[in-house]
């Protein structure tokens, strides 16, 4: 069967201030008809602008230099302009990461698949409308004839991707490419979009080219992957062959670098370096000098993709001859990292609590008129109550607007909890006003998910790090404070160098370490962690979480982990507790948690992540609807209209927290029957 | 001494200007991530071309900000005790740097209109011939001659053509050797600093492929001397604008207009800067009560016209000057006064918007996630804003200043043509209009004062819009400076297929 989309040696490349950027250096990939095509790889490696390379839609300073690009076998790069309008959205259709940025806000949904319906087919009037309706029952909005009417505000994230999705398909396209379509979204909307797409999939025929940094979706998703590393492709493997056998050290890098139950008690693989700036001109291998495996030859000669066994081909001397494949290398990628190494703080008994939260409410009030009555209240955390011991973790888990980052900074006293107690090493902080609140605020301290907006951008580094210590004096002098500016420096493995520049100068890992120094030159003892990996790409990931690790090893620092990731949790926390629109819903060991989860959100929060090993064909359980809104939650238990197990009583009132063995709390109704 | 110094209310605020820009520059320089976006502005042709015109302009308003009363010449002394110290005694008129090295030009009034460049007046008047032997002469009604323009010309009929071209082309063959001198000391001071040789830089000068446009800027400068020098030359012997009603030279007017122009575009911001950036930025970073009180103030501000809180003003200044006339002893300082008054209402009146744009920019700031870590930190509040959001909108802060410029000098001229601008008195394009109002409505018409006006203000907002949007493109993070184009393409293309 000849390939549906053909592309060949393609090179994309950008002029900017610093050079010619070489995005796409040559890469060659088909994609046949009813496939689908994952495209995987770290920010910046070109796989976006391989997908705006064959729409031609690239930046005014992009420009394809060569290659072709076949679809059907007609070259769309020699298409004039004009054509190539007939080809976007008609043959071609594409959805992208942000579905909150890609609705026009002020066009209603129905006219905007409207717009793609008449520009490329012929139907109108009634015809129209039906199709439009066959195409929101397709997607699964419900209600689509009154959806039709209204706007993207009026809809929620994952009805918004449904829509984008919806628009895509209007023209019935032969290749549909999603640029992370998944990124944005929850992990349980997540699994209703990619559930989604492959039944539209196995019912049109259609091909998918998927462009995406999560192995999990490539896992549960692909037919066909390939790495793309530095502008170029270097590995291309079937689903089985690739999640089997890893061949390019990258990519089993990448493997290892994935945080997991299994590597507990050890430390992430991490990729050395930085990826190499695409302005350079490569006479080697462009992983060569991050690569654990690398020789001479590998700096010298740039490796061809060499066709191994069965369809898997790879970019790397190893294979091609120049030095034997060793069997002992293809050891599986997923093989656990140094068994023995186990981690220290697991057997420590979890000692009196440092931290201790009990029924604190965040209510936001709702004001509306003239006068800023108050109509009602958000209740964004409403009646949450947790301990921490010293040096141990909790992971805070829910879903995005479940109130956890609200949480946490209630706890800080960033934001003034409306009712409840935080108790901070035997003193309650929630009383605490000014003078007395600012003293002890060098006791427990914030790391931020995004570095590129938690760093000054006109400070220094050394301003950075001063600021906290300035305003909480933990260092009087200038002298002390330099001299531990470079042992803070030193600790999360910058040079002493760093001080003298600004933030704009270093990579997103680099600059989350610089947060993480600003945070601990204060001598915290708590760090509440907001998301703090989220925003980087796996092998930096890898290094921050094992930075955090061996601080908390060293320094006995207790960290309070809010996070919507499952395998982070599995690798670093102690302790769960489960959020569900403003409260806790189940809570306990790790352990406890994540293998035998009680509460139906949890088990079906957990059967949502998309898992690597695809052997035990595992049964996701669908969660209907979204989260309800904090303003106006469901009566009794929140979760009961979306919960498959909801009986008549959860609508009454709010379960009570039943424990379920030592460490163990749920809040469900299910398991009253079992503590009697 | 042969001159008292008089410092002016607004001399005094413009050397204050000075330095604080100069200051600004300093610190600039000394760090990377302002000294970047400056650089993008370096390297615009058109804005560096601008900057060569306010250059001028500036250097013009500098000028004529120094200010002085010239000592009168002594009087012959009457008194035998020459022992005694003598008392100075000096002008009642206070005369600028500019007003001293135009003094050609100034000092030559005719007795009304002409045109530009006439040797003869505009309109026709009762001449009396001289009469032969002693006889009364004859009256006639002509076009008399002027009493400076064109004096030195025997024959106007013959001579007048021949005497401007000449003279002209004289001031333009003297421009050339100019020009190629500030070309020399160019090379000069940048040579060394590229480590090129000169012939090189030349080449690359020539060939436009410096960094700093210079080509851009040395043709701006040519053409520049190609129009001052000839006009300097002309008018040692003609009026080359023409004069006015009373007879005064209007390029002097003109020129001593530029000074109340800048004044006006550049000290109205410095009033109204402090309001704008401490209430935007506290309504944005404080929310609550004081956002709601600041949104206020400025809503009721707004809604009031502001041509009538302007006019409200400057009468009552005006009540106050006519009942204090101690306070003021000349009236250059009266009419100075005025000056900074309107530049003070003006600001009053003009800072909601900037302010508005401000709290928007820090309510969008104080969510930032740096912001909170400093709040985390139990930073003060006062220290956050100074530190993580003033050097943070500064750029809106900048563009808005340098876009409010040309606003303003042309709001000046409307106000005074309304005539609730500046004093009377004081030369300023707005009172150049004003009097054009009745020019343009004889017959013939009085064209040149609104030409001269309209060629003059057009020239300074032009080069300050120009100067404005480099600034803004370089500055706005939104505006992303056009990539340049590839070099390769279609060639390298054909040659790899």
């Amino acid at each position: 069967m000849s390939a549906l989309l053909d592309i060949k040696d393609l090179k994309t490349w950008l002029d900017s201030s610093g050079g010619t950027v070489r995005a796409i250096d040559g890469i060659s990939i088909e994609v046949a008809r009813g496939e689908t095509f994952a495209i995987v790889g770290e920010s910046g490696c070109g796989k976006s602008m391989t997908a705006l390379s064959v729409l031609r839609l690239l930046p005014e300073a992009g420009q394809i230099v060569a290659g072709s690009v076949l679809l059907g076998g007609e070259d769309l790069l020699g298409l004039p302009e004009a054509a190539m309008r007939g080809v976007r959205g008609r043959r071609i259709a594409m959805i992208f990461q942000e579905p909150a940025t890609s609705l026009n806000p002020v066009l209603t949904v129905g006219r905007q698949i409207a717009e793609v319906l008449e520009r490329h087919t012929a139907l109108r009037g009634e015809a129209m409308q039906k199709r439009m309706l066959e195409l929101l029952v397709a997607v699964g909005i419900p209600d689509p004839a009154r959806r039709m009417g209204e706007y993207a505000f009026q809809l929620s994230g994952g009805m918004k991707q449904r829509v984008m999705i919806a628009v895509a398909l209007a023209a019935e396209p032969d290749l549909l490419i999603a640029d992370e379509p998944t990124t944005a979204l929850d992990v349980t909307i997540q699994a209703q979009v990619l559930d989604l797409l492959s039944g539209l999939q196995r019912a049109s025929g259609m091909a998918i080219l998927l462009i995406t940094h999560d192995l999990g979706v490539v896992a549960q998703m692909a037919h066909k992957v390939a790495v793309m590393y530095a502008g170029q492709i270097i590995e291309v493997a079937s689903r089985e062959a690739f999640f089997g056998a890893p061949l390019h050290p990258y990519s089993r890098k990448l493997f290892q670098a994935l945080p997991g139950s299994e590597r507990r008690g050890g430390e992430l693989a991490v990729i050395r370096g930085q990826v190499p700036p695409l302005t350079t001109e490569f006479r080697g291998c462009r992983f060569a000098e991050r690569c654990d495996l690398a020789w001479e030859r590998c700096h010298v000669e740039v490796p061809g993709l060499t066709a191994c066994d069965n369809g898997h081909s790879v970019r790397c001397h190893l294979y091609d001859g120049g030095k034997g494949v060793d069997p002992g290398e293809r050891v599986s990628a997923a093989a656990p990292a140094a068994p023995g190494a186990t981690d220290v703080s697991e057997k420590v008994q979890s000692g009196p609590a440092l931290l201790s939260v009990d029924g604190l409410k965040v209510h936001f009030p709702i004001h509306k008129g003239l006068f800023k009555r108050t109509v009602g209240q958000v209740k964004a955390v409403d009646g949450i109550s947790l301990d921490i011991a010293t040096a141990r973790t909790l992971a805070l888990v829910g879903e995005s607007g479940c109130g956890k980052t609200t949480a946490g900074k209630a706890i800080l006293q960033l934001i003034r909890p409306s009712a409840g107690s935080v108790r901070f090493d035997g003193r309650e902080l929630t009383r605490l006003r000014g003078r007395a609140l600012r003293e002890r605020r060098a006791d427990f301290q914030l790391i931020f998910q995004d570095p590129y907006a938690s760093l000054n951008p006109r400070m220094r580094v050394a301003d950075i790090l001063a600021e906290g210590m300035q305003a909480l004096g933990v260092a009087d002098t200038v002298a002390e404070r330099a001299a531990r500016m470079d042992r803070m420096l030193a600790q999360v493995g910058l040079n002493a160098e760093a001080k003298l520049r600004y933030p704009h100068e270093f990579s997103g890992g680099q600059r989350q370490r610089i947060a993480i120094a600003r945070a601990l030159a204060v001598k915290p003892k708590l760090i509440v962690c907001d998301e703090p990996t989220s925003a980087l790409d796996v092998s930096v990931q890898a290094q921050i979480l094992n930075l955090l690790k061996q601080l908390q090893r060293d320094l006995g620092l207790t960290y309070l982990f809010i996070t919507h990731n499952i395998a982070v949790v599995e690798y670093l926390a102690h302790e769960v507790a489960v959020m569900y629109l403003g409260r806790i819903v189940e809570r306990g060991t790790v352990d406890a948690v994540l293998r035998t989860p009680r509460h139906p959100y949890t088990q079906a929060l957990l059967s949502a992540v998309p898992a690597l090993d695809q052997a035990g064909e595992r049964k996701i359980i669908r969660l209907r609807g979204e989260l309800p809104s904090p303003a106006n939650p469901p009566s009794g238990c929140h979760f009961h209209p979306r919960c498959p197990q909801a009986m008549a009583e959860c609508k009454r009132e709010y379960p009570q927290p039943i424990r379920l063995g030592e460490n163990h709390e749920v809040n469900c109704v299910l398991y009253r029957a079992q503590t009697r | 001494m042969p001159f008292l110094p008089v410092i002016l209310w607004t001399d005094a605020l413009i050397y204050l200007l000075l330095a604080v820009v100069a200051v600004f520059v300093w610190y600039v320089r000394r760090h990377a991530h302002l000294r970047a976006p400056w650089w993008r502005v370096a390297q615009t042709p058109a804005a560096m071309s601008a900057l060569v015109v306010l250059a001028v302009f500036v250097v013009i308003g500098l000028l004529d900000s120094v200010h002085f009363r010239l000592a009168l010449p002594a009087a012959p002394d009457t008194r035998t005790d020459r022992a005694a110290p003598r008392e100075l005694a000096y002008a009642v008129d206070v005369k600028s740097a500019l007003d001293v090295l135009l003094s050609s030009i100034a000092n030559r009034p005719e007795r009304t209109y002409s045109a530009p460049l006439a040797t003869h007046a505009y309109a026709k008047e009762t001449v009396e011939l001289p009469g032969k032997d002693g006889e009364p002469g004859r009256q006639v009604r002509d076009y008399p001659r002027l009493k400076y323009g064109g004096a030195h010309l025997r024959d106007p009929g013959r001579d007048w053509g021949p005497d401007v071209l000449r003279t002209a082309f004289r001031g333009a063959a003297l421009a050339l050797p100019l020009w190629l001198l500030a070309a020399l000391v160019l090379v000069a001071a940048c040579t060394p600093a590229d480590r090129l040789t000169s012939r090189d830089f030349w080449h690359a000068v020539w060939r436009g492929k410096t960094e700093v446009p210079w080509r851009a800027i040395l043709i701006t400068l040519g053409l520049l001397l190609l129009v001052v020098v000839p006009v300097m030359l002309l008018s040692r012997h003609y009026h080359v604008l023409g004069t006015d009603k009373v007879g005064l030279d209007v390029l002097y007017l003109s020129l001593k207009s530029v000074r109340t122009a800048l004044v006006i575009g550049t000290l109205t911001t410095l009033v109204m800067l402090p309001f704008s950036v401490m209430l935007g930025i506290m309504a944005g970073y404080l929310r609550g009560w004081v956002d709601d009180l600041i949104q206020y103030f400025y809503t009721t501000l707004n809604s009031i016209p502001g041509v009538l809180l302007i006019a409200a003003g400057v009468l009552v200044l005006q009540v106050y000057i006519e009942t204090h006339p101690d306070v003021f002893p000349t009236s250059a300082q009266r009419a100075d006064f005025r000056l900074l008054w309107l530049c003070i209402i003006l600001g009053i009146t003009s800072w909601t918007g900037l302010c508005r744009l401000l709290r928007g920019e820090a309510l969008k700031l104080r969510e930032l996630e740096y912001v909170q870590a400093a709040q985390a930190f139990g930073v003060s509040q006062w220290r956050i804003m100074a530190r993580h959001i003033l050097p943070n909108v500064m750029h809106i802060v900048l563009i808005s200043v340098v876009m409010d410029f040309s606003g303003l000098v042309l709001a000046e001229a409307v106000l005074s043509y309304v005539g609730v601008g500046v004093d009377p008195s004081m030369i300023s394009f707005g009172t150049m209009i004003n009097a054009a109002r009745l020019e343009m409505g004889r017959e013939p018409m009085v064209w040149w004062s609104l030409a001269s006006a309209f060629v003059f203000m057009l020239a300074l907002v032009l080069a300050a819009n120009l100067f404005a949007d480099a600034v803004r493109d370089a500055f706005d993070p939104r505006v992303r400076v056009g990539a340049r184009k590839l070099r390769w393409g279609k060639t390298t293309q054909a040659g790899e297929a």
